[in-house]
């Protein structure tokens, strides 16, 4: 897998400056202001840079191994997802054995189906299988308090935290003429993009932010910060497209496709915790809040991301 | 000794990685001053949950109080009651109980130690989110007058571990510690039952 270090390093070492650029205009702005007084926008802007450092460091070391790497990173980014999800879900004591079976036989099933390439299985695997299995166990439990919602909830944390996210290390599994041996360059096209656009949109939101476009669902996502962050993460996308298989238009017309996804995913499940009567879905990412805060955007873009290039590409 | 202490660790490491266990001290801050925490009971890992979450030079210091009917079983939940845990064994069961339960505890607290205990007096197993009181806290309140009380509510625990399963799910726990209360000298048991109850029940996250 690793044969292209060339081009990887070189984005490796973009992001790097930019993490640098970052942490000293943080730096610059705590000492403009009172350095010793504690500033909430700023101090938050510091911490998500220093996670930003963390999560760059931790991927960077998963591809060091490959694919092997990249697949393990992920099963247990979907394993402290599915944990957060699973947190903030109302089950009972019925629906432990559906769990359980979530957790320690769907889940590392999943990824190993991806492992194994098996294209057939894993994309069904868990919107049928698991979708069928789960609702049984609960319901030899014999408790039917509240039962299509229990059911409905421990289907949809594992396609958001499992189904959806094993779609990134997928790429993996592609096989795309001309393409061979470079396929980790589709994940850091797709992260890079989609997290890019979060930023982005949070940065034009801080600044021009006017118009809330859903004052109910999420207070902080205006019209101005979308515009501003899809269009500059889209251009982000075009001016990436000599590390992927796509022309430049194709390279921008998928980012944007992405960054659009990003946003509506950043809504639905902001509008799950909202409905919760959580701001966060965690707390492990210090200025982030939980890790399905951080991959909102990255659950609803990876399977259409992973679908656009099965179709068109392979 | 050295292998207890690093049971200890070892204990305390996997009761939080499988928990993600989080605490908020939303009442006052993890001193090592003399306390009785007391919490919601839904689980036998409880006591253990709590006693692991508390910060290192605290938990040494604080013993929680378990059911010796459950934890004093020869074999593994023995040694890590007594060893690891360094539990407050105590016998449950009214009638047929011979020894006063608030002694061991009375007698920890006079060597120096703070307590965990769980006031409903068994684990929780209904829908209501917090059973009544028994009268131990009282007893306890009335023979330590000069300890704080400090609520602790334990959020998810149930749902890890429930009853007659064996296989835990790595649900996050979340514990919220309240603000102490102490007993009044003319406080009688019905308002200092009612009153720390309260104030745990308030602590309970709006979730459900």
């Amino acid at each position: 897998m690793m044969t292209t270090p060339q081009e990887t390093l070189a984005i490796f070492a973009s992001i790097g400056a930019a993490l640098v650029l970052a942490s000293v205009v943080g730096f610059l702005l705590k000492k403009r202001g009172t350095p010793d007084q504690p500033h909430g926008a700023i101090d938050n802007l510091n911490a998500r840079i220093r996670a930003w450092w963390v999560m760059v460091l931790v991927i960077g070391l998963a591809f060091v191994f490959g694919r092997a790497g990249v697949i393990v990173l992920f099963l247990f980014v979907s394993f402290f997802a599915l944990r957060e999800f699973m947190s903030l879900t109302y089950t009972r004591r019925g629906d432990h054995d559906a769990l359980a079976t979530s957790f320690f036989i769907v889940l590392p099933l999943q990824y190993w189906f991806v492992w194994i390439g098996w294209y057939g299985l894993y994309s069904i695997f868990i919107p049928v299988y698991a979708f069928l299995v789960l609702p049984i166990l609960s319901a030899l439990s014999g408790d039917t308090m509240r039962f299509l919602e229990r059911a409905a909830k421990v289907q949809w944390g594992l396609m958001v935290c499992v189904f959806c996210i094993s779609h990134v290390p997928a790429l993996l599994t592609l096989n795309i003429p001309g393409f061979e041996g470079r396929n980790l360059l589709l994940i850091v096209f797709l992260v890079l993009v989609v997290q890019s656009s979060d930023v982005l949109q949070y940065i034009w939101g801080k600044l021009f932010g006017r118009h809330n476009i859903a004052p109910d669902v999420s207070p902080s996502k205006t019209l101005e910060g979308l515009i501003g962050g899809v269009a500059s993460a889209t251009a982000i996308g075009a001016a990436l497209w000599w590390i992927t298989p796509f022309s430049p238009w194709q390279s921008a017309l998928i980012a944007l496709a992405i960054n659009v996804m990003g946003f509506l995913g950043g809504l639905v499940m902001s509008a799950i915790k909202r409905d919760r009567g959580v701001k966060d879905w965690g707390d492990m990412i210090e200025g982030h809040g939980g890790m399905l805060d951080r991959l909102d955007s990255v659950v609803f873009a990876a399977p259409v991301f992973f679908h656009i290039i099965r179709y068109w590409w392979t | 000794m050295m292998i207890d202490a690093l049971g200890s660790r070892v204990l305390c490491g996997f009761v939080k990685a499988l928990t993600g266990a989080r605490v908020r001290w939303l009442g006052c801050p993890p001193a090592a001053t003399q306390r009785v925490y007391y919490a919601n009971h839904t689980s036998h890992g409880d006591f253990a949950l709590l006693w692991a979450c508390l910060p290192p030079d605290l938990r040494s210091r604080t013993r929680p109080v378990a059911g010796a009917d459950y934890w004093g079983e020869p074999g593994i939940k023995s040694y890590i009651a007594n060893h690891l845990i360094r539990a407050v064994l105590i016998e449950r069961g009214g009638g047929t109980r011979t020894e006063n339960p608030i002694r061991p505890m009375i007698e920890a607290v006079e060597s120096g130690d703070s307590l965990i205990v769980f006031p409903e007096g068994t684990r929780n197993m209904t829908d209501e989110p917090l059973l009544p009181f028994k009268s131990g806290i009282y007893h306890l309140a009335r023979s330590c007058p000069q300890v704080d009380f400090v609520p602790v509510w334990i959020e998810n625990s149930r749902r890890v571990m429930p009853k007659g399963r064996f296989v835990p799910i790595p649900l996050l726990c979340t514990l919220s510690v309240g603000a102490p209360l102490r007993i009044e000298p003319d406080e009688d048991k019905a308002t200092f039952v009612e009153r720390s109850r309260n104030a745990l029940l308030s602590l309970m996250p709006a979730l459900h």
